[in-house]
């Protein structure tokens, strides 16, 4: 094969796995909006929390140390050496659960018969209130997150693709992150489990009656308070995940409440209520502004790759108002 | 009785003279933020550093310095915002800590008459003191920067960088599109092949640019990038097998967040330093025992010894010896901005004083005269030990390339004093 040709292949394959990555925060906005029709603004900033949180764990770190330090002079900073990676995954869990049973108590249960768009507010406020709970919370310092994830170039890929290429051409192998390898791995698990989740279950039935039907589903008996805290628990659990992905990347910073922006094409492409459709739309977006960046790019000055996210986007915008997988809405007059 | 009390109180009043204004240093941080991890080190070091003058010393030659902070989040509006709400108070200077923010300012501070000082950062041109009367740079521009990294490439490649080739990825903002002119007309002068990669705010995702970074392999790759495109860079580096030892990132791509992320695999990357990292200095015996013991800290003192903790003390101390110089040449404790602007002109910092401040061989020596507001332009190179945990200083004081600098930064200079309509100043 020709190097060109083989350069191609790399990127359309690293694009990909990028779009694995989007397709995880796609996920979150989904869930939610199946189950409530709400567009949840604080999507990536959960991920934000949820990876702060996961750190604190594995670190030991002394919930709102700064703060009392700041205040009382103290040197309060670990409570101890911390927690073994699996249970600090768990109690993570568990405070994102919490978190889901606040957000139910003290935002969603008022807003019940509220347009979407009041309720999209809240999620804004909610965003701007959980940035700034976490910062207090577990500092604003650029914190490592290593959860035993492999990272870096597969040798053995580059091994095997180096044999693809011509004779004397130099070519030294195709790249694979091993990170992004792992995350398409859980990507694929995360979409069986919650589908099996969503088909074989009776609160999956559940979440899905009330997404087809509020009325409908109180009418017989599914509580919709209980079926919020569930979905917004499974978003959280989501946000964790791709916390994980991206702070592996990144380190955990608040930059990465700024994932969200990655998902938005992903949603407007792959439709806001279709799972499998956040992840054919992270793959689409992600090969194609791959590509653009790596071939058209270069003629334009470079960095283009995230305004082009959204005009493919909204190229199928064009032809598919609800998306490639969305459900079709038809309003009778 | 009333009367002969309020007469004794007129009496005392007309004779102490009118009480001397707090001396009114406003703090640009970002405390909020994608920027806030490096932000908040900066302006706990900056403030930090006056209240250590005013509880040691009792403020600047008697007059104590207010810290006033104004919440930018980086954000170039929000910095304007600050001035205009701050500009009314006799700030005496005006550090916005942007480049955008930096940009902003220019005309409104010249209209204004406050001085404004981008250390290390900003408008390069602005050294041009003949066009920039209240604009400062010092102790050195990005141009320098990128000067300065090539010289330490020339040194690591005996002398001859002809038909090597070296990258610049930035951060595609006008911080980050800073350097290219210099380093094209380098390359022109040394024979080096130049390809700048942009990577769009805020620099989470760069797959694309390390793809081609592989592809080209270029010998040296050269970072101007800040906030989280900094630690993303790092790793994709690392990911790629990049040598680390021959990516060196711009003072603002140096500091404990920029590698720590990458733990073990950020080993040997190397960034520009303005001053010294570290708290191996006579001065932070004494903010223990004025500020952090006495429960005075900006912050909760995790951040001391940082790169970007000491870039913010080191601000503060070259303001604060700019207003001694002020009322040193204007005889007067009682400081107005064109006074502070003076001071800051006539700035000169030696080694004996900077000993004398507790900082002994922490930045480099330079003066500020009337036509060179930039410094000395001098920079160090410091290398990341991630075992240890510490940048390592490398080299001694590395000077740029005055010869393809100064050129550039007249003809940048000449070019807005055309198009601002400033005649330059006569600083002969």
């Amino acid at each position: 094969m020709s190097v060109a040709l083989l350069n191609l292949i790399e990127t359309t394959l690293n694009g990909l796995m990028a779009g694995v990555m989007y397709s995880l925060v796609a996920l979150g906005f989904v869930l939610i909006f199946k189950a409530s029709g709400i567009f949840n603004f604080a999507q990536g900033v959960l991920a934000l929390f949820a990876a702060l949180t996961l750190v604190a764990f594995q670190t030991g770190q002394v919930p709102f140390a700064h703060l009392v330090n700041a205040i009382f002079g103290t040197e309060l900073h670990k409570w101890g050496p911390g927690l073994p990676t699996f249970l600090a995954i768990l109690l993570t869990m568990l405070v994102m659960v919490a978190l889901a049973f606040l957000i139910e108590r003290l935002v969603l249960k008022h807003l019940i018969n509220q347009e979407p768009i009041i309720l999209f507010m809240a999620t804004i406020g909610l965003a701007y209130f959980l940035e700034g709970f976490g910062d207090l919370m577990w500092g604003s310092d650029v914190k490592a997150l290593d959860v035993g994830l492999p990272s870096g170039g597969s040798f053995w890929w580059e091994d095997v693709t180096r044999e693809w290429a011509a004779e004397g051409s130099g070519y030294y192998g195709m790249y694979v992150d091993l990170l992004d390898v792992s995350a398409a791995i859980v990507a694929v698990a995360l979409v069986v489990v919650l589908s099996l989740f969503s088909q074989y279950t009776a609160t999956g039935r559940a979440l899905r009656a009330v997404a087809d039907d509020h009325q409908a589903a109180l009418s017989v008996g599914i509580s919709l308070r209980t079926i919020w805290v569930i979905v917004w628990s499974i978003a959280g659990f989501v946000a964790l995940v791709a916390g994980i992905m991206w702070g592996a990347k990144s380190g955990v910073q608040f930059s990465l409440s700024l994932i969200a922006l990655k998902a938005l094409p992903v949603l407007i492409l792959g439709g806001f209520t279709s799972i499998p459709g956040a992840i054919v739309g992270g793959l689409i977006i992600g090969v194609g502004e791959k590509l653009a960046e790596a071939y058209f790019g270069p003629m334009v000055g470079g960095a283009i790759e995230n305004w082009f996210a959204y005009m493919l986007a909204l190229a199928f915008l064009l032809f598919r108002p609800q998306g490639l997988f969305g459900e079709r809405i038809i309003e009778r007059i | 009785m009333k009367l002969k009390t309020l007469a004794l109180a007129a009496v005392l009043a007309v004779g102490s003279g009118p009480a001397l204004a707090d001396l009114l240093f406003p703090s640009f941080s970002y405390r909020t933020g994608p920027y806030a991890p490096n932000g908040i080190p900066f302006a706990d070091g900056y403030a930090d550093y006056f209240t250590l003058l005013n509880e040691r010393d009792g403020g600047i030659n008697g007059v104590r310095a207010k810290v006033v902070e104004c919440e930018t989040a980086y954000n170039t509006e929000k910095g304007v915002e600050c001035y205009e709400s701050l500009k009314g108070d006799n700030p005496l200077v005006i550090q916005p800590l942007s480049t955008g923010i930096t940009y902003q300012l220019i005309p409104k501070a010249t209209a204004d008459g406050i001085p404004v000082h981008s250390m290390g950062y900003g408008r390069t041109s602005s050294a041009n003191g003949k066009v920039f009367e209240w604009v400062f740079n010092y102790p050195a521009t990005y141009w320098d920067g990128a000067s300065i990294a090539i010289n330490h490439i020339m040194e690591l490649e005996g002398g001859n960088l002809s038909g090597k080739s070296i990258a610049l990825i930035y951060h595609n903002s006008a911080y980050g599109k800073e350097p290219i002119r210099t380093l094209e007309e380098l390359g022109k002068k040394h024979g080096y092949k130049f390809t700048a990669i942009p990577v769009d705010h805020p620099g989470q995702e760069q797959k694309s640019q390390w793809l081609q970074i592989r592809r080209d392999r270029p010998d040296y790759v050269l970072m101007w990038g800040w906030g989280v495109m900094n630690s993303v860079a790092v790793q994709e580096a690392a990911n790629i097998r990049f040598p680390m030892d021959h990516f060196i990132g711009i003072w603002w791509s140096g500091s404990e967040n920029d590698v720590l992320p990458a733990a073990t695999g950020a080993n040997g990357y190397k960034a520009l330093a303005l001053a010294n990292p570290g708290k191996e200095y006579p001065i932070y015996a004494d903010l223990k025992k004025y500020v952090y013991d006495a429960g005075k800290a900006a912050g909760d003192g995790t951040h001391a010894g940082e790169v970007l903790y000491n870039r913010g003390m080191y601000a503060a101390l070259l303001a604060a010896e700019a207003a001694k110089k002020a009322m040193e040449i204007h005889n007067t404790k009682d400081l107005t901005p064109a006074m502070m602007r003076d001071g800051m002109e006539a700035l000169q910092i030696t080694s004996a004083l900077m000993t004398e401040l507790g900082l002994p061989d922490f930045g480099p020596e330079f003066t500020v005269t009337c036509a060179n507001h930039g410094g000395s332009g001098l920079g160090k190179v410091q290398q990341w030990d991630a075992e240890a945990k510490t940048w390592k200083v490398i080299t001694d004081w590395i000077a740029a390339d005055r010869e393809v600098v100064d050129p550039l930064i007249a003809e940048d200079a000449d070019a807005y004093a055309k198009e601002a309509g400033i005649t330059p100043r006569d600083c002969n």
